[in-house]
């Protein structure tokens, strides 16, 4: 059990990294972008790219408001 | 598209992960013993080869579109968050990764563990020690090499980059014999994430379903704009650190204690 724990932690540290906020953004965007795609018909290239951005700035001000990470 | 751009930011992201490699064989070979050190090394070289042989060309079977979503969040997720670090690490608002330091505290570590053989390994600590570094830093390398080769359908061309990138830290870390602190570790994390940002950007929508304008040709575009917001967040947070903080409350008069 223990293993089994310590093996997830190390799939979720190397997929999600440090700010699961993060990757919620980037899958959230490209499942809006989809629905654009294929049901508003709307070419939206635009969406992914600002969204990205958007979640870069809101975890590295999240990670710099306190004393920040000094791991 | 080129293979170049797909060959160099493999060979930059793996000289990243095989420096850190290097510094625990190091640590382990010169404190311990060299013949299990590379019985370890082998021995995890060969489970990823094994990897990208077994995962690479599989994949390949997968449509592109689908290939190409999964993937391009995958790397956008990864990129972000190697940018992320890189630009919190360049901000002083994390240590950078030392591997001097680093060094150091493997081979104290090594130096304290009792030797004792087990599966015609002399010493199986060096062996597990040099085979867990090699393996973890190793698995980026592999998800990389595996999602840009084959997104690019160019598996071969992202092998020669990661080939070559052990191959010139491994010599120049045989040449040296220390671990290879002068290696601008943070540039070149802050380059891959800018390059698997901007990959993953670009096949994430693709996969959507979206047509970028001007097609290929818009990754040109992309890269320097993930560049530059990238270093706007750098240079904001270095202009922040630098602005005195306002006076802030005595914790009893806010009732905060931490």
């Amino acid at each position: 059990m223990k293993r089994l724990r310590s093996i997830g932690a190390f799939w979720y540290d190397f997929v999600v990294g440090d700010d699961w906020r993060v990757a919620a953004v980037v899958v959230s965007a490209v499942a809006l972008t989809a629905l654009l795609v294929h049901v508003a018909g709307v070419n939206a290239w635009w969406l992914l790219p600002v969204c990205v951005f958007g979640a870069l700035g809101w975890s590295l001000h999240r990670a710099t408001a306190g004393t920040g990470e000094n791991q | 598209m080129n293979s170049l751009p797909l060959i160099l930011t493999v060979f930059v992201a793996c000289a990243v992960e095989a420096t850190e490699a290097l510094t625990i064989v190091l640590a382990s070979g010169l404190t311990r013993e060299w013949r299990s050190t590379f019985q370890g090394m082998a021995v995890a070289l060969v489970v990823l080869a094994a990897v990208v042989a077994a995962v690479g060309p599989a994949l390949t079977l997968v449509p592109l579109a689908a290939l190409r979503l999964v993937v391009g969040a995958l790397l956008a997720i990864f990129g972000v968050q190697w940018l992320r670090k890189a630009i919190l690490r360049a901000t002083g608002h994390k240590s950078l990764h030392d591997e001097a330091s680093a060094y150091l505290r493997e081979v104290a570590a090594a130096k304290a563990a009792t030797v004792t053989s087990r599966r015609g390994v002399n010493d199986w600590y060096a062996f597990t020690l040099s085979f867990k570094g090699v393996l973890l830093e190793g698995l980026e390398v592999v998800f990389i090499v595996i999602t840009f080769g084959d997104n690019q359908r160019d598996l071969g061309a992202a092998v020669i980059g990661a080939a070559a990138a052990v191959i010139v830290i491994t010599v120049t870390g045989i040449a040296v014999r220390v671990p290879l602190a002068r290696v601008p570790e943070n540039a070149m994390k802050f380059a891959v994430g800018i390059m698997l940002t901007s990959f993953g950007l670009f096949w994430g929508a693709e996969g959507a379903g979206v047509s970028w304008p001007g097609h290929d040709a818009s990754l040109l575009g992309l890269v320097p704009v993930v560049a530059l917001v990238s270093l706007g967040y750098t240079l904001m947070l270095r202009q922040w650190r630098t602005i005195p903080a306002p006076p802030v409350a005595h914790p009893s008069e806010e009732g905060v204690t931490s």
